[in-house]
């Protein structure tokens, strides 16, 4: 009586593991079959009763420092620094994650090298929250409303001096909702939006400049914010999805 | 805990393999920390062990060749954490394994919702589960590993991943809606 699915591929299914073929495959089983269904409603909730739940936590501080201590006093170049060191580069590490985001914005930001570095992380991450929170105001989601790869990036075509790269998730987990415009400081950026299980992310595309970056992350608001850097372009995803979603969203956009 | 690593000369990396290091293994402190801690269930076993883990994979870092950072962190965490396990508390790796429960038992949605709302709750169900499972909750669930990363992480075969982890969300399951056997288990 019980169905084999519903033990088995309902996991894959949901946690994106399947192929486009063997997803579709499922999704047609799914209309036969009511214990799937069930399954598949009772393990979603299950998952996001997870992650809301928040289980994990920050690695104390007094660990960092520890580690820190540790990588530094092994490493000769800076077996001489003072003892302040680790404290120190936390910092320098915080400093680092604040000028990358300026990256996100633009090199217009150029004409303002007097702000200092801790204010564009603020600045710039709020300009982000702010954005995506104007699009969830009904009617400002999306101004091409499509699931459709085709129709989304011709769209982009003239509104914008790059094309950005548009990519339909839904076998993954992330279906495409549509796109827009949208000007964080001044400067015009694609938006693409991704659904997630009941959430939606944004995803802001920029050309990015030369070099590389590392990933950068953070929360404001109660939103998860995720940058980084591929094929020439930069992206910052954002929601209030966990930062594990944004995660496998950006190796998804990334591969 | 006593630590072998601590204290002696570690190797010592050349300054841009040192900088490689800060950028692609340091952020996943956290991560490594979180899976310390639930495979030991205890913070302060978990801050030690994670330590260790850390400077273990500074010593080893010439043998990363590239590709994911972090599931090449928590792999080391992992064996690190079965040893010390072994070492340290080697009776309850031993019974642990009785604990699961074979039932094919549906369990009520409602009461599930009840059950998983309450974060306490959630946090002891998952830590009730044997260590293999509740290893692979973590991994998926709360650091988001896809299939393949929990494979590297693990050393288990891609295809015994999916089962695994049904298996794994099936006890917490049952874990969450059957309180008595939660807290016999948290008990010992």
């Amino acid at each position: 009586m019980a169905c084999e699915q519903s033990r088995t591929v309902v996991h894959a299914y949901l946690d994106g593991e399947l192929d486009a073929v063997r997803a579709a495959e499922f999704e047609r089983h799914l209309e036969n079959c009511s214990e799937c269904v069930t399954a598949l409603e009772t393990q979603e909730s299950l998952i996001s009763a997870i992650q809301r739940a928040q289980l994990n936590e920050p690695a104390p501080a007094t660990l960092r420092q520890k580690v820190l201590a540790d990588v530094h006093s092994s490493g000769a170049p800076r077996a001489s620094h003072p003892l302040v060191m680790p404290r120190r580069r936390l910092q320098f590490a915080w400093l680092a994650a604040a000028a990358a985001l300026l990256l996100l914005t633009y090199a217009g930001w150029r004409t303002v090298p007097a702000l200092r570095a801790e204010n564009y992380q603020s600045v710039v991450a709020a300009e982000i929250v702010d954005a995506h929170l104007r699009s969830l105001q009904p009617g400002h989601l999306t101004d091409v409303l499509s699931t459709d790869q085709h129709t989304v990036k011709p769209w982009f075509n003239g509104k914008l001096d790059f094309s950005p790269p548009v990519q339909d998730l839904a076998s993954d987990g992330f279906p495409l909702q549509g796109g827009r415009l949208d000007v964080v400081h001044g400067r015009t950026i694609a938006a693409l939006v991704y659904g997630r299980r009941k959430h939606l992310i944004s995803v802001f595309v920029q050309p990015a400049h030369e070099g590389e970056q590392a990933l950068r992350s953070g929360s404001r608001q109660g939103y998860n914010w995720l940058a980084w850097r591929a094929a020439g372009m930069e992206f910052c995803a954002i929601s209030d999805v966990s930062p594990a979603d944004l995660q496998q969203l950006q190796h998804l956009v990334s591969r | 805990m006593s630590n072998p690593v601590h204290g002696k000369g570690a190797d010592v990396l050349d300054p841009p393999d040192q900088v490689r290091f800060e950028q692609l293994v340091l952020p996943h402190l956290d991560a490594a920390f979180n899976l310390a801690r639930w495979l030991l269930r205890s913070r302060a076993d978990a801050e030690d062990v994670a330590q260790d883990a850390m400077l273990r994979s500074y010593r080893f870092f010439l043998s990363f060749h590239g590709g994911d950072a972090r599931a090449w962190l928590l792999q080391i965490v992992r064996n690190t954490c079965y040893s010390w396990l072994e070492k340290n508390r080697k009776v309850e790796q031993m019974t642990e394994f009785n604990e699961e429960l074979h039932t094919t038992a549906s369990v009520s949605p409602e009461s599930l919702a009840i059950a998983s709302s309450n974060r306490e709750r959630l946090t002891r169900a998952l830590e009730s589960l044997p260590s293999r499972q509740r290893e692979m909750l973590v991994l998926r669930e709360l650091e988001g590993c896809s299939y393949k990363e929990i494979a590297t992480i693990t050393s288990t075969p891609i295809g015994t991943v999916m089962s695994a982890l049904s298996r794994a969300r099936r006890q917490l399951q049952l874990a969450l809606t059957t309180p008595a056997r939660e807290e016999a288990a948290h008990g010992m």
